[in-house]
C-alpha cells in the first residue's frame, strides 16, 4: 500500500512524540505501573485519541489507516501506552460514535477526544473470554435504572479509567441471551476495582478485575438498544484486532531495529555481526516478516475504510502480526545473545510486551475459527 | 499582526547525507523535511500572533525541485500560508544569492515582523538572516530569546554568553531567533489535514523579477573549492581521582562554556 502524504506526516509525527515524549520515561512508568495522565492529555493534543472521530466532537476525523498507523508508533516505543490508546480510540470512542444518541456523544466524546476522561471495555469474564454470548454480569431494569451485578477480569485500565463501556446480560439468559451495552463514569460507588494485576508485560497500564457490585446506572447509559447490545461488542473487538495487528508490527519493528543496530556495532572473529551472514540472514528474515504483517493491517485498515467488510482480513492480520512479533522479538534477543536477556537491553520489554497481542482481542485460536468460518468468501 | 518566518527544507539529517563530487554541494534530490532549527522560528511567531490575539504567519522558503514536504510541516503547525521559490537556476545560490530570492518573496507580503532561525542545519553560514535585512533595508536583531511587540516596536532578549541584553528597533524588522528558546509544538493531525488545503504559493525567479545573473551558480562569490574527510575523533582524556577529578571536570566544562 502506497501511503499518501497526510498518512507519512501522521506516522511522522506520532513517531516523534513517541520518541520525545514515551520514550525517555518508559523504564520510570513500568516501575510505578502507569503513566501519568498529563501523558494521554498531551497525547489528546496532538490527536491520538479520538483519531477517527468528528471534529465537532474534538476528534481528528481521520480514516483507519491512520489510526493503525499512529498505532504501530506508540507501541513500537511501549506496548502498554498504545493499549490505553487502544482502549480509548476503539472500542470505546468508536462505540460511542457509532451507537450513541447525539446526548451521549456530547457528553462523552469531547472528553475523551481531549485525554480528559479515559475509557476502558468491560467484556472479559473470568470464564468467558471472545465467546461474548456466555457473560453472566447481569443488568436488571428497576424504574429509570438498571442494576448491574457482575465480575470482570482482564480489564486495561480498569481502576484509571474515568467511564466504562460495560457488556452486560439484560434479557433471559438461555441460548441466546440478551445482551446490552452501557456507557457509565466509574465514580459509582457500585463500581469496585477488587484487584489490579502484575503482569508479564505492558507493565505501564494498569490490568484489573472489577466487580459491579448493584451498580445503579441511569437508563439513559445505555449504548444502542437494549438487548443488541452482542453486535456492539463483537464489532468493536473486529477493529480492536487490526489495532493489535499494528501494535504487533510496532513492537516487532523496535525489536529489528534495535537488532541491526547493535549487529553493526557488536564484533566478533574481527568484524561486526552484522557482517557474518548467519545473523545478517537472521535479520533479513526479521525484516521479511515485518513487512508482510504491515500490509496486512493497513490491507484491513484500507478495507475498513472503504466501507469493505474487514473482519476475516483484521482476523488474519492479528493472527500473523501478533505470532510474527513473539518469533521476530525472540531472534531480536538471540542477536542480541547474552545482553538481550538483560533488563539494560529494550529487545527484553519488547519480548515481554508483544506476547499478550497473541491473546487479547481474540487469541490467535479464536482468530482461526473466525477464518476457518470464512473460508468460502476468501478469494483463494 | 503579520509575521513571515523564513524556513529551510533540508535532506534528513537522521538519513547519512552526500555530497555531489562535481558541484561539492550536498544533494538534495530526495524528500527534504523542516529544518529544526526553523521550528523554533515557526513557533516564536505562532506565539506572537496568539499572544497578540489575532495576525497571520506566512511562510518563505527556496528549495529544489518544488519541494514542499517542510513547508506542509509548519503549515500543519498553525502558519497561515507560504511562498515557495524553485527555479534551477537557483542551484549553486551562496548564502547573499539566498538572501536575494528570500528578500523578494518576503517584500511581496509587507510584513511587521520577520523571524529566521540563528543559522540552518545543513548550511550552517548563519549569515542569510542578517542578508535579508541588508537587502531589504530593515533593521535587524540576532540570537532573540524572546520576543515582545509593542505597537511599532519589537522588543527582544538578546542571548551572549553572559546572559542577555534588552534591545528594541522599529517594525519592520528581522529577528533570528536561537535554537531551544521556545518548544515547538507539535503539528496536529487535525493541523495535517488543514495544512493540505492551505495555499503554497509557488514561484520562480522571472515572477519575482530577479535576474539570473544575480542568484544561483553565476551569482555566487563562493566556491565549494575542495572537500577533506573530517579527521577520526581522538579518544577523549582519562582522568584518574586522586581527590580532585571533580575540580578537573569542572574546569573542563568551564572551558567549553557550559558551566
Amino acid at each position: 500500500m502506497i501511503l499518501s502524504p497526510e498518512h507519512n506526516q501522521i506516522r511522522e509525527v506520532a513517531r516523534a512524540f513517541a520518541s520525545s515524549e514515551i520514550a525517555p520515561n518508559v523504564r520510570e512508568w513500568e516501575a510505578q505501573g502507569g503513566a501519568p495522565k498529563a501523558l494521554y492529555q498531551a497525547m489528546a493534543k496532538v490527536g491520538l485519541l479520538g483519531m477517527t472521530i468528528d471534529p465537532k466532537y474534538g476528534g481528528s476525523g481521520l480514516d483507519f489507516v491512520s489510526y493503525a498507523l499512529a498505532m504501530e508508533e506508540i507501541a513500537a516505543v511501549d506496548g502498554g501506552i498504545s493499549n490505553m490508546m487502544s482502549a480509548n480510540n476503539s472500542p470505546v470512542a468508536i462505540g460511542i460514535a457509532t451507537h450513541g444518541t447525539d446526548k451521549q456523544k456530547d457528553r462523552f466524546l469531547p472528553r475523551l477526544c481531549a485525554g480528559e476522561w479515559l475509557g476502558s471495555f468491560h467484556l472479559t469474564e473470568p470464564h468467558t473470554g471472545s465467546d461474548a454470548s456466555s457473560i453472566t454480569t447481569r443488568a436488571v431494569k428497576d424504574g429509570n435504572e438498571y442494576v448491574l451485578n457482575g465480575h470482570k477480569a482482564f480489564i486495561t485500565a480498569g481502576s484509571t479509567s474515568d467511564i466504562a463501556m460495560i457488556v452486560a446480560v439484560t434479557g433471559p439468559q438461555a441460548d441466546s441471551p440478551e445482551i446490552s451495552v452501557f456507557v457509565t463514569p466509574t465514580d459509582n460507588p457500585g463500581y469496585q476495582v477488587i484487584n489490579t494485576e502484575r503482569k508479564l508485560g505492558h507493565r505501564t497500564n494498569d490490568l484489573c478485575q472489577v466487580r459491579f457490585d448493584s451498580m445503579r446506572v441511569p437508563a439513559t447509559d445505555l449504548l444502542g438498544d437494549e438487548g443488541r447490545g452482542l453486535s456492539i461488542a463483537l464489532g468493536g473487538l473486529s477493529l480492536g484486532r487490526i489495532a493489535t495487528a499494528a501494535q504487533a508490527v510496532g513492537g516487532a519493528r523496535q525489536a529489528l531495529q534495535l537488532s541491526k543496530d547493535y549487529a553493526s556495532q557488536r564484533e566478533t572473529f574481527g568484524k561486526p555481526i552484522i557482517g557474518h551472514q548467519s545473523v545478517a540472514f537472521t535479520l533479513a528474515e526479521m525484516a521479511t516478516e515485518v513487512e508482510a504483517a504491515r500490509h496486512m493491517y493497513l490491507h484491513a485498515a484500507s478495507l475498513h475504510d472503504a466501507g469493505k467488510d474487514s473482519a476475516t482480513a483484521a482476523s488474519m492480520a492479528k493472527l500473523f502480526a501478533s505470532e510474527m512479533a513473539e518469533r521476530v522479538a525472540s531472534k531480536a534477543i538471540q542477536v542480541h545473545g547474552g545482553a538481550g536477556f538483560l533488563e539494560d537491553h529494550l529487545v527484553e520489554k519488547i519480548y515481554r510486551d508483544v506476547r499478550v497481542y497473541q491473546i487479547y482481542e481474540g487469541t490467535s485460536e479464536v482468530q482461526k475459527i473466525v477464518i476457518s468460518r470464512n473460508l468460502d468468501s476468501l478469494e483463494l | 499582526m503579520k509575521v513571515v518566518v523564513c524556513v529551510k527544507q533540508i535532506p534528513d539529517p537522521a538519513l547519512p547525507g552526500e555530497l555531489d563530487p562535481s558541484t561539492n554541494y550536498l544533494k538534495r534530490d530526495d524528500k527534504l523535511i523542516l529544518d529544526e532549527s526553523d521550528s523554533y522560528g515557526v513557533e516564536m511567531a505562532l506565539q506572537l500572533v496568539e499572544g497578540a490575539g489575532g495576525g497571520e504567519v506566512s511562510l518563505v522558503s527556496m528549495a529544489p525541485n518544488n519541494e514542499v514536504s517542510g513547508l506542509r510541516t509548519a503549515l500543519a503547525m498553525g502558519a497561515e500560508d507560504a511562498i515557495l521559490v524553485s527555479d534551477n537556476a537557483l542551484a549553486g545560490s551562496d548564502a547573499l544569492g539566498t538572501a536575494r530570492v528570500l528578500a523578494a518573496a518576503i517584500s511581496r507580503l509587507s510584513p511587521d515582523l520577520v523571524l529566521a532561525g540563528v543559522e540552518s542545519s545543513d548550511g550552517y553560514t548563519g549569515t542569510v538572516p542578517e542578508m535579508i535585512a541588508g537587502v531589504l533595508d530593515i533593521p535587524s536583531i540576532t540570537f532573540a530569546k524572546q520576543i515582545e511587540i509593542d505597537g511599532n516596536t519589537v522588543k527582544v532578549q538578546r542571548q551572549t554568553e553572559a546572559g542577555y541584553d534588552d534591545v528594541e528597533c522599529q517594525t519592520p524588522a528581522l529577528v533570528s531567533v536561537t535554537a531551544g528558546v521556545v518548544e515547538p509544538r507539535y503539528p496536529s493531525f487535525k493541523g495535517i489535514m488543514a495544512a493540505k488545503k492551505k495555499p503554497v504559493e509557488e514561484l520562480d525567479l522571472s515572477a519575482l523579477g530577479l535576474d539570473e545573473s544575480s542568484v544561483g551558480q553565476s551569482g555566487a562569490r563562493q566556491e565549494t573549492v575542495r572537500v577533506t574527510e573530517a579527521e577520526e575523533r581522538q579518544a577523549g582524556e582519562v582522568i584518574e581521582d586522586e581527590g580532585d577529578a571533580h575540580e578537573k571536570i569542572v574546569e573542563f566544562l568551564g572551558e567549553l562554556k557550559i558551566v
